[in-house]
């Protein structure tokens, strides 16, 4: 107080001078993936040094395959995150979507282009399902989807047990349309004698778009917005019910492409899969920097969070420890990836 | 009392009207929140609408913004009868409303926060994307403008002063071309420097030719540089003058309910009763 005193009258205009511009330090500190980075680094070093078998090339490709089909659909639920939602369906959405597909081209029996097709229009038809009652009911939308995670769920083991009489729906590797599917969906690019998987690519690409779309496009701050403060953005006109519906679709697209991948890389699909990995993809999200909260959060830092899944799921096997201590080591990686992103941003705050 | 930079020029002005409330009225169910308010606010004026808790200010500024719609009366923008479905409708007629919680995103910059649902954009199709360079550069000129110093556009709103959050709101709103800018008890939560910064802008908002509905419960607030005043009770209209009219003590007395305010300070001052539970907590604190 006594500083601020002796200090001489500044002319109007001029930098308050009780506040210094913040450092390149802060600034890099404040970003919301760098909790998550530093995790990442940990966890590399951690199984480099005690595995083998990580250190070679191919099961890094192996790494990014795991992390990639985690990381797809964690970019969706960071974003829908960062708009102030939650989505539990998501997980099982993916098997709907899949499910969806083989067993609508199959029964009317199709090229499998048709069903890929009308899966994307049943995916995006669900996530603006869960948007619009979220909107219309004003409900959280924990609840919600909740909702709409058991109605999928038995959904999927009932009709799939209706027309196949089964627990699996029925392989589609003799269709038409399926080399090109798998193509699209589930083939492997050779890279320098490594196998890399094709979803490898896709999740760059997606992440790509999405940092995009949240940084420097109108969208993004509407995401931003929405999430942060949603009385805020109405009051300035931001159209906070379509950004959110729009947020679910866009879970309800990548739940299409992860669910197209899992169809074509297995042929058939287990009707009761997905129950569990929606936690999975909000904790990608969480490491990756987003707050519970909303409107805070990134997509690179989706992409690190499902990278640090990718490879603590791989290096316990490749470690050769017991692959049972897994969920025990994603316990503590969440704790303290959230315990290390509060400490950095509050410190990236008061500088 | 009221010093000079902040007079106001009184008396019924030739200033052109912007908005104008025949007898509004607003009902919920068969609650009257707001029953025959009148009111008119001209460019460069300030019209400050003064009312204890629950008096109807808050409704009154939702109809003003577009959050609600009257049921009662006539609303006229620049002489054209409008019904607003939403705050957007609103803003394209060029009435801003600043909040008491301010409208602004904690978590957002200062230049994103400024530009919220304004982005500027460059480019075109699936390369259309935010203009940051020259939102910055004028998000960084307006407030200088109005001569606010912020340390770091960069930095989220969240960690600046409520007086810095005031002042960047009416920024921003008199940079989107607002013609009327309402502002919702803008001092309610601050100190008393901050209140006198946030009082300048205010008044350098009607220099800069807008026209001001001040809404506040700060009597002192709002005879420093208000030109005319409405005090609501209990959702009506209980004095309507202008600056030349008033008196602070008036307007002081007439905000705290008049004659309500009589009868209780007749019922408060008996002399030689002190209050049960004060005298027996001092006689055991004596003992």
């Amino acid at each position: 107080m006594s500083q601020a005193v002796q200090a001489a009258p500044a002319p109007p205009g001029s930098v308050d001078d009780r506040v210094r511009r913040r450092s390149l330090l802060a600034s890099v500190l404040s970003r919301p993936e760098v909790g998550s980075l530093v995790g990442a680094v940990a966890v590399f070093a951690l199984f480099f040094a005690v595995a083998p078998t990580f250190r070679q090339a191919a099961s890094f490709a192996t790494v990014l395959y795991a992390g990639s089909t985690i990381g797809i659909m964690a970019l969706a639920v960071a974003l829908l995150m960062i708009g102030g939602e939650f989505d539990l369906s998501a997980g099982v959405a993916v098997t709907t979507s899949a499910l969806f597909a083989s067993t609508f081209a199959y029964q009317l029996n199709l090229n499998l282009w048709v069903g890929v097709a009308a899966a994307l229009v049943v995916s995006l038809g669900i996530g603006a399902f869960n948007g619009w009652l979220l909107m219309r009911t004003g409900l959280p939308s924990f609840l919600i989807t909740l909702g709409t995670f058991f109605i999928l769920q038995g959904v999927n083991l009932g009709v799939t047990k209706l027309l196949t009489g089964n627990v699996s729906s029925t392989s589609v590797s003799d269709m038409d349309g399926f080399e090109q599917a798998r193509a699209v969906f589930a083939s492997t690019v050779p890279i320098g004698g490594v196998s890399v998987k094709i979803t490898v690519f896709w999740w760059l690409l997606f992440v790509a778009i999405g940092t995009w779309v949240l940084l420097r496009t109108k969208t993004g701050n509407w995401i931003f917005a929405a999430g942060g403060d949603k009385a805020a953005a109405r009051a300035v006109g931001v159209p906070v019910r379509a950004t959110k519906i729009g947020l679910f679709m866009t879970v309800g697209f990548m739940a299409w492409f992860v669910g197209m991948h899992q169809l074509f890389s297995f042929n058939a699909i287990q009707s009761g899969g997905g129950v569990g990995q929606e936690f999975i993809y909000i904790i990608a999200a969480v490491v990756g920097g987003c707050l519970l909260t909303g409107g805070y959060g990134s997509a690179v830092g989706s992409a690190i969070g499902a990278l640090i899944f990718g490879m603590t799921s791989l290096g316990i096997v490749y470690a050769g420890w017991d692959a049972n201590w897994f969920k025990a080591f994603l316990g503590v990686m969440l704790l303290l990836a959230t315990i290390v992103n509060m400490i950095v941003k509050n410190q990236a705050a008061k500088r | 009392m009221s010093t000079p930079e902040l007079d106001a020029g009184a008396g019924h002005s030739p200033n052109q009207e912007i908005l104008r409330l025949e007898d509004v009225g607003k009902s919920y169910g068969n609650v009257h929140a707001l029953r025959g308010v009148s009111l008119s606010v001209r460019q460069g004026e300030i019209t400050c609408v003064l009312g204890d808790n629950g008096a109807g200010k808050s409704t009154l500024i939702k109809i003003i913004a577009g959050l609600h719609q009257h049921t009662e009366g006539r609303f006229t923008v620049n002489g054209e009868a409008v019904r607003f479905g939403s705050p957007r409708e609103a803003l394209d007629r060029g009435i801003a409303t600043v909040y008491q919680d301010l409208a602004l995103v904690p978590l957002m910059s200062i230049w994103r926060n400024f530009f919220l649902g304004s982005e500027l954009t460059r480019g075109s199709g699936p390369l259309r994307r935010l203009d940051v360079e020259r939102m910055k550069r004028v998000t960084e000129e307006e407030l200088v403008k109005m001569g606010i110093s912020v340390p770091d556009l960069d930095r989220h709103v969240g960690a600046l002063s409520g007086g810095q959050r005031q002042c960047i709101a009416i920024a921003r709103a008199i940079h989107f071309g607002a013609k009327a800018l309402v502002l919702d008890e803008p001092t309610a939560a601050l100190g008393v420097k901050q209140s006198g910064v946030v009082l300048k802008y205010i008044a350098k908002a009607r220099d800069a030719g807008l026209g001001v509905v001040f809404i506040t419960h700060n009597p002192h607030h709002a005879h420093l540089v208000g030109n005319h005043f409405v005090i609501l009770n209990r959702g009506r209209v209980s004095l309507d003058a202008g600056r030349g009219d008033v008196s602070l003590d008036r307007l002081t007395n007439e905000m705290a309910g008049g004659a309500e305010l009589e009868a209780l300070s007749h019922e408060l001052s008996r002399p030689g009763s002190t209050p049960e539970p004060a005298a027996a907590g001092r006689t055991t604190t004596e003992n």
